[in-house]
C-alpha cells in the first residue's frame, strides 16, 4: 500500500523534470540572437551567410520548433545532454569530468552544516535569556553573510595569514575545509534558527515534563526526546538546501579556485553556451528532485505519522 | 468519625481521617507530605509576581487530597511544587514541605531527580501530548525503570507488560509496541498512568488527568485511581471539576488566587461549605439543576429561581423552525475506507426552544451542526428551515436566509478575524439592508453590546484583550446580530471556567427567553445539556440513540448506552 | 442585564513577558544603516566629495587613513565613494527584484490558493518544476539567455525568488481560506467576494509584508554574487560585487579591498532582514 504513494512520488518527480527540460527548451527558444553565431564565435573571421546557414542545418536550427523539441526530448531520454557551443565536446563529458569535485563539496557541507547547527542549537537552545539571544544572533548573522565574502575571508585568515590550508590545490582533506565551511556556515545559520525556533517550541510542550517527572536530567531531555521533534522543519528545509548548496557552490568554486561545476557554468552563461548552460541546470534539478525524494523519505523515518499528501 | 477542622490542617495534624472503610480502620499515622505556608512567586525580586500566596496541607498514605480550584488559581504550580517542576524564573519557599521527612526545600538537581518516579509520580492531562508521540509506549513506560537504573533490560520489558496489566490495558504486548496515537483516549492515559506508577511511588500527583476524556472513559480512570488509593497510595488530586473530585477525596481543599479559600474534610466542604466561593461553584455546576434556574450568583441575586419550567408542558403548535430528516455523511479516510459519520440522523426544533444534542467524541454531532448550518452537504437527507428547504437548494438561494441561523463555537477566537475589533466582528453580521449607514450601525451594535453584558469600553478592543468569557459574548452578539431564528451553539461552554460557563449558560437562557430564539445546543457535557434543554437526542457513532425531553432522558432512561452514560456522570453526592 | 464579573485575559503563570529588549538595539542600528544607505542611493554627493570614477594612479593601493577612509583601489580611485555610489545600483537592482518577485509570487500564490484544484494543482506543478532551479541558478539560466544587464539582473534575481514566495503565499491563502473565521464569514452568508477583500486578501498579504524586507536583502546579496561572477553590470561602475571580484588577486596585498565592499553588502543584507524580523514578530505577534 505504501508502495503507491512512493511509486506515485517518483512518476511525479519524472514529471517534474520533464517539464524542466520543457521550461529550458522554451528559455533556449526565446533567446535573442543566432546560436548559430554563438558555435562559430571561435572563428578568426566573421562568419558568412552561407557557413551559417551550414551551422543551422547540421545542428537542427533551422527545422519546425515541435520537431527541435521531439529531439530535444528524445536525447535526454537516451541521456544525450547536446554539444557545446563553445568548446564543440559533448556536453556530457564536459559534465562528467567537473561534477565529482562539486557533488563532494556539496555533501561535505551539508554534513558540516547539520552538525554545526544541532551542536550550536541543543546547547543554547531555552535557555537563559542571553545565552539564547547570543545564539539566535549569531545564527541571523551566519544565515545573512554572502558566501562569497565568507570564503574570501576565510581564504585569506586561514590560508593566507595562518597558512593552517592551501590556498589553492593541495591534496587529502585539506582543499576542502575551507570551502565547505563557507558554504556551510550560512546554511548552519538557516537550520539552526529553525532548529531552535521549534527547539523552544518543543521543550514547552507537556510530554518533555512528564519525561523530568519521571528522573530525566535536562541534557538526557533534549537528546533522547526533543531532539527527534526539532529536526523535523530542518529535515524539511535539507532538501531545498541541498539545490541551493549546489548553485552556491559555483560562487565559492570561483573564489576558491576549485574545479567544478562552477567554472564551467560561469564560462557557459558569459558565452551563451546554452547546452552547457541547460545541461549543468538539469543535472541540478535532478539533484534537487531526487533530494527531495531523499528527504521526504528521512522525514518518514523520523516521524512514521506524517502523511505524505 | 471526627470532623476536621481548618485550624487542624493549617498545622499539619490531621486528626482521624473520615470517609471510606479501609482508613476508618487504620490508626493515627503521621503524614507522608507536609506542606506548612507554601509560596511561589515567578519573575525577579523586584516585579515578582506571587502565584501561590501561602497554602497549607498534608496527605497520607491510602488518602487522596484533591485541589480544586478555576484557571489562574494557582492549583497546577502547587502541584508541581511536588516535583520541583515549577519551571524557569520560579521562586519556592516554604515554611515546611517535607516528604516522607525529608525537606524538599533546596534540593539539588540531583536529589530531585533521584525523588522523581521514584518517590512521587506524575500525571499530566490529556495522554495524546503527555507521551512523546514519536516514541513506543512501551519505551515510555520503561523510562522511569531505566533512569533509575531497575533491572535489566529484559526485565523491565517484562515489567512493562506487568504495568499495563495492572492498569487494565489489554493485549499488554501488542500495545507496548505502538504509539501513544494509536491507542485510544482512554488506554492513553492508562499507559500515561502507568509510566507514573511504574517505580510504585509513595505519592502520586495527578494534575486534571480526566479532563481530555470521554465521560465513560473518564469514569473507568477515576476507577483506577481509587483502586490505587485502597493499595495504599497516597494521591493529590488537581482539578476544577467538582464533581469528578467528589469520588475520589477524602479532603478537598478550594484554591483561588494562590490561596486556600477553604479545605476541609470532602463531605463537609461539599455539602456544607463553608466559603462563598465554595458554594458559587456548588452552584455553577450545571448537573444538578434543571432546567429555568440561575446558575451564576449575580443572576441568582437579580431573578429568584423559577420554579418548574414553563416549557414543560405540551409543546407550542406551529411548525418546528428546524427539521432535520434523514441525513446522512461519509468520508473517504486515508486509507480508502469509507466511514459513515453520520447515519440517519432526524430531529425537530420547536420554535422558542433547545434542542439538546448530547454524545461522545465521534459521535458524529459536530458534523451535523455543520449540516444543519449548510457548510457540508449531506450525502443523504435534507434539512428544513422554517418549513422551507434549506440544505436542497444552491448556496445562491441559501444566502439571504442564512441571517435566519447563525452560530457560536467553542473556540470563539479562532471563529474572529484575527486584526478586527469587537465593533467590527459585530457590525459585519449586520444586516446591511436594515441598518445603513454607519451611525445606525453603531448604534446597534451598542445595543446588542448591552444585550450580551457588556459595555462600549468593549468595542475598540481586539478579541486577544478579550478573556474566554467576554470573548463568548461577543460571538453571541455576532450571532444575534442577523436576527436570527436558531442559533446552533457547538460546545459553547466546554473551555470556559466553571463560573464563566455559569455566566454565559444564564446569558443564553435569558436571551431565549427574551428573543424567543432557538437553540440547537451541542455538548459532551451531559450537565450542560441537562441545565440547557428542553428536549434531548443521545448520539452514539453517528445515531441517533434515544431522544425525549430532558426529564425524560436523563431522569428515565430507556436505552442502555444512554444509562451508561448518565451513570458514568460523576456526581456530588459524597454520601 | 448580566453584569460583567470575569477577569481579563492573563498570562499563563510561567510564561515570562515577551522580551523586546533585545531587538531594540538591533532595529535602531538596522534602521540606521539603511537611513544612510537610502541618502547614499538618493544622493550621493552629500556623504562623499571625491567622484567614484576618478583615476588617480599615483595614489593606488593606499590603505585607509586620513583622505580616504577605506583606502583605494588599484586605480587610486576611492574605496569609499565606489561604495557610496554603488548603493544606488544596489538598492535599485534589491528593491526592483524584489518588486518583481513578490509581484508574480502574489499573482500565482493568489490564483493556486483561490481557485479550484485543478489549477491549484496545475500551479502547484509549475512551482514545483521552478522550484527544481535553485533560486541563482534560475537567475543565471535568464542571464544566459537574455545577456547581461541591469533590468535583465533585476528579472532574472526576481524570478530566481518568485517560486519560494509563491509558495508561501499560496499556502497562506489556503490556511485563510480554510480558517474557522472564513467559516464563520461564509455561515453569515457572505459572498466570496467579499470574504477575499475583507479576510483572505489582508490576512495572506500579512506574512509577506516581513517577507519583503528579508527579500530585499537577499536580492542585493544575489545580484551582487551574479556580479562577483563578472555577470553583471559592465566595469568601471561602482557596484559592491564586481568591486569583491576586482579585487580579488590582490587581496594579500591590499585587504581592505576585499573587506569594505564586503561589509557594505553584509551590513546592507543585515539591516534589511533585522527590520524584516522585527515586523514579522510585530504583524504575526498580533495574531496570537
Amino acid at each position: 500500500m505504501k508502495w503507491i504513494v512512493w511509486l506515485k512520488r517518483l512518476a511525479g518527480a519524472v514529471g517534474v523534470l520533464w517539464a524542466a527540460a520543457t521550461l529550458t527548451f522554451i528559455v533556449q527558444q526565446l533567446m535573442p540572437g543566432s546560436p548559430a553565431l554563438t558555435i562559430l564565435s571561435g572563428g578568426a573571421t566573421k562568419p558568412t551567410h552561407a557557413q551559417i546557414l551550414a551551422v543551422d542545418q547540421a545542428y537542427g536550427f533551422n527545422k519546425p520548433v515541435i520537431v527541435q523539441y521531439l529531439t530535444f526530448i528524445g536525447h535526454l531520454a537516451q541521456g544525450n545532454l547536446g554539444t557545446s557551443y563553445l568548446q564543440h565536446l559533448p556536453v556530457t563529458t564536459i559534465i562528467a569530468q567537473q561534477m565529482w569535485p562539486t557533488i563532494e563539496l556539496t555533501v561535505v557541507a551539508l554534513v558540516a552544516s547539520w552538525v554545526i547547527a544541532l551542536v550550536f542549537t541543543i546547547a543554547t537552545a531555552k535557555r537563559r535569556r542571553i545565552v539564547s539571544a547570543i545564539g539566535s544572533g549569531i545564527e541571523i548573522i551566519a544565515a545573512g553573510l554572502p558566501q562569497y565574502w565568507l570564503g574570501i575571508i576565510l581564504l585569506v585568515v586561514f590560508a593566507i595569514e595562518l597558512k593552517w590550508f592551501p590556498v589553492e590545490g593541495g591534496s587529502g582533506v585539506a582543499p576542502i575545509v575551507l570551502p565547505a565551511l563557507t558554504l556551510a556556515i550560512p546554511l548552519a545559520g538557516f537550520i539552526g534558527q529553525v532548529t531552535r525556533d521549534e527547539f523552544a517550541k518543543v521543550l514547552d510542550q507537556p510530554f518533555i515534563i512528564s519525561a523530568r517527572a519521571r528522573g530525566m536530567g535536562d541534557t538526557q531531555v533534549r537528546l533522547r526526546h526533543a531532539l527527534r521533534h526539532a529536526v523535523l522543519p530542518g529535515i524539511t528545509l535539507s532538501g531545498w538546501a541541498l539545490g541551493s548548496l549546489f548553485s552556491s557552490a559555483v560562487v565559492v568554486e570561483a573564489v576558491f579556485a576549485r574545479e567544478g561545476l562552477g567554472q564551467v557554468l560561469t564560462n557557459a552563461v558569459a558565452g551563451q553556451d546554452m547546452p552547457v548552460v541547460v545541461g549543468v541546470t538539469l543535472l541540478v534539478a535532478v539533484v534537487y528532485v531526487l533530494a527531495n525524494l531523499l528527504v521526504d523519505a528521512a522525514y518518514v523515518l523520523v516521524d512514521p505519522e506524517i502523511r505524505l499528501a | 468519625m471526627t470532623a476536621a477542622t481548618r485550624g487542624d490542617l493549617a498545622t499539619g495534624q490531621l486528626a482521624e481521617p473520615g470517609g471510606g472503610p479501609v482508613s476508618g480502620l487504620l490508626p493515627l499515622r503521621s503524614p507522608l507530605l507536609e506542606v506548612s505556608d507554601l509560596k511561589v512567586g515567578f519573575g525577579p525580586r523586584r516585579t515578582r509576581r506571587a502565584v501561590v500566596r501561602g497554602v497549607s496541607f498534608a496527605v497520607r498514605a491510602g488518602e487522596c487530597l484533591a485541589i480544586v480550584g478555576e484557571s489562574g488559581s494557582g492549583k497546577s504550580v502547587t502541584a508541581r511544587t511536588l516535583v520541583g517542576l515549577t519551571g524557569g524564573g520560579s521562586h519556592v519557599e516554604a515554611e515546611r514541605l517535607d516528604f516522607n521527612g525529608t525537606s524538599l526545600l533546596g534540593l539539588s538537581d540531583r536529589q530531585w531527580r533521584k525523588l522523581r518516579g521514584a518517590g512521587t509520580g506524575f500525571i499530566l492531562q490529556d495522554a495524546l501530548v503527555s507521551l512523546d508521540r514519536l516514541r513506543l509506549v512501551g519505551q515510555e513506560i520503561a523510562e522511569p525503570l531505566r533512569l533509575h537504573r531497575w533491572g535489566t533490560r529484559p526485565a523491565r520489558q517484562r515489567k512493562v507488560i506487568e504495568l499495563l496489566k495492572q492498569v487494565g490495558v489489554p493485549e499488554p504486548e501488542v500495545r507496548a509496541r505502538q504509539r501513544p496515537s494509536e491507542l485510544s483516549g482512554g488506554l492513553r492515559q492508562r499507559a500515561l498512568i502507568a509510566s507514573a506508577i511504574a517505580l510504585g511511588p509513595s505519592l502520586i500527583v495527578a494534575d486534571e488527568p480526566t479532563t481530555a476524556l470521554d465521560v465513560t472513559v473518564q469514569a473507568q480512570i477515576l476507577g483506577l485511581l481509587e483502586q490505587m488509593k485502597k493499595q495504599g497510595m497516597a494521591l493529590i488530586l488537581i482539578s476544577h471539576d467538582l464533581a469528578v473530585v467528589a469520588r475520589l477525596a477524602d479532603h478537598v481543599a478550594v484554591m483561588a488566587d494562590g490561596v486556600f479559600v477553604e479545605q476541609g474534610p470532602a463531605r463537609q466542604v461539599l455539602a456544607r461549605p463553608q466559603a462563598d466561593y465554595t458554594q458559587a461553584l456548588l452552584d455553577a455546576v450545571p448537573s444538578a439543576h434543571a432546567k429555568g434556574t440561575s446558575l451564576s450568583p449575580a443572576r441568582k441575586a437579580e431573578r429568584p429561581a423559577r420554579l418548574g419550567h414553563a416549557r414543560l408542558g405540551p409543546a407550542p403548535a406551529g411548525p418546528p423552525v428546524l427539521r432535520a430528516v434523514g441525513l446522512v455523511k461519509r468520508y473517504r479516510g486515508p486509507d480508502g475506507k469509507t466511514r459513515t459519520v453520520v447515519d440517519d440522523v432526524s430531529f425537530e426544533l420547536p420554535a422558542g426552544q433547545t434542542l439538546g444534542v448530547v454524545g461522545e467524541s465521534g459521535s458524529g454531532k459536530t458534523t451535523t451542526a455543520r449540516m444543519v448550518m449548510a457548510l457540508t452537504a449531506p450525502d443523504e437527507g435534507q434539512v428544513l428551515l422554517d418549513g422551507e428547504p434549506w440544505t436542497a437548494v444552491p448556496e445562491k438561494q441559501r444566502r439571504q436566509r442564512r441571517r435566519l441561523i447563525t452560530a457560536i463555537y467553542q473556540d470563539p477566537l479562532s471563529s474572529f478575524d484575527p486584526r478586527w475589533s469587537v465593533e467590527h466582528i459585530i457590525a459585519d453580521s449586520l444586516d446591511g439592508g436594515q441598518y445603513p449607514g454607519r451611525d445606525a450601525r453603531r448604534q446597534r451594535v451598542g445595543e446588542l453590546l448591552a444585550l450580551v453584558g457588556l459595555s462600549d469600553e468593549h468595542r475598540e478592543r481586539r478579541p486577544l484583550q478579550l478573556s474566554g468569557g467576554q470573548r463568548q459574548r461577543v460571538a453571541v452578539a455576532r450571532a444575534l446580530g442577523p436576527g436570527p431564528s436558531v442559533i446552533v451553539c457547538d460546545e459553547p461552554v466546554s473551555s470556559l471556567d466553571a463560573s464563566i460557563q455559569a455566566q454565559v449558560l444564564d446569558l443564553l437562557s435569558d436571551l431565549q427567553a427574551e428573543l424567543a430564539v432557538s437553540y440547537l445546543f451541542i455538548s459532551h457535557d451531559l450537565g450542560v445539556v441537562h441545565h440547557m434543554s428542553d428536549r434531548v437526542v443521545v448520539m452514539k457513532d453517528g445515531r441517533i440513540v434515544e431522544s425525549g425531553t430532558a426529564d425524560e432522558i436523563f431522569n428515565y432512561p430507556s436505552e442502555p448506552y444512554t444509562r451508561q452514560l448518565i451513570d458514568s456522570l460523576p456526581s456530588l453526592d459524597v454520601a | 442585564m448580566t453584569a460583567i464579573i470575569d477577569r481579563t485575559h492573563r498570562q499563563p503563570s510561567w510564561q515570562p513577558a515577551v522580551s523586546r529588549w533585545r531587538l531594540r538595539p538591533g532595529v535602531i542600528l538596522s534602521s540606521a544603516v539603511i537611513a544612510f544607505l537610502v541618502v547614499a542611493a538618493i544622493d550621493p554627493a552629500l556623504l562623499t566629495t571625491q567622484s567614484p570614477y576618478a583615476v588617480n594612479l599615483g595614489a593606488a593601493l593606499r590603505a585607509p587613513g586620513l583622505g580616504h577612509i577605506f583606502g583605494t583601489d588599484q586605480s587610486g580611485r576611492d574605496i569609499y565613494t565606489r561604495i557610496v555610489y554603488g548603493t544606488r545600483q544596489s538598492l535599485l537592482i534589491g528593491v526592483g527584484a524584489t518588486a518583481v518577485a513578490m509581484g508574480g509570487a502574489i499573482f500565482l500564490g493568489l490564483l493556486a490558493g483561490l481557485s479550484g484544484r485543478f489549477v491549484d494543482g496545475m500551479v502547484n506543478r509549475f512551482l514545483e518544476v521552478l522550484f527544481a532551479f535553485p533560486g541563482l541558478l534560475l537567475a543565471l539560466l535568464f542571464v544566459a539567455a537574455f545577456g547581461q544587464g541591469v533590468s535583465t539582473e533585476i528579472i532574472a534575481v526576481g524570478i530566481g525568488s518568485a517560486p519560494g514566495y509563491a509558495r508561501m503565499v499560496r499556502g497562506q491563502v489556503l490556511a485563510v481560506k480554510g480558517s474557522p473565521y472564513v467559516e464563520a464569514a461564509r455561515a453569515l452568508g457572505h459572498p466570496s467576494r467579499r470574504i477575499v477583500r475583507q479576510h483572505i486578501f489582508p490576512n495572506a498579504m500579512r506574512p509577506l509584508v516581513a517577507m519583503v524586507a528579508m527579500g530585499v536583502g537577499q536580492s542585493i546579496v544575489w545580484a551582487s554574487a551574479l556580479s562577483f561572477l563578472g555577470l553583471g553590470v559592465a566595469p568601471p561602475a561602482p557596484e559592491w560585487g564586481a568591486m569583491l571580484d576586482a579585487g580579488r588577486d590582490l587581496v594579500t596585498q591590499a585587504w581592505w579591498l576585499e573587506i569594505f565592499p564586503g561589509l557594505a553588502i553584509v551590513a546592507c543584507a543585515l539591516s534589511v532582514t533585522t527590520i524584516g524580523r522585527y515586523l514579522r514578530q510585530r504583524f504575526e505577534g498580533e495574531t496570537g
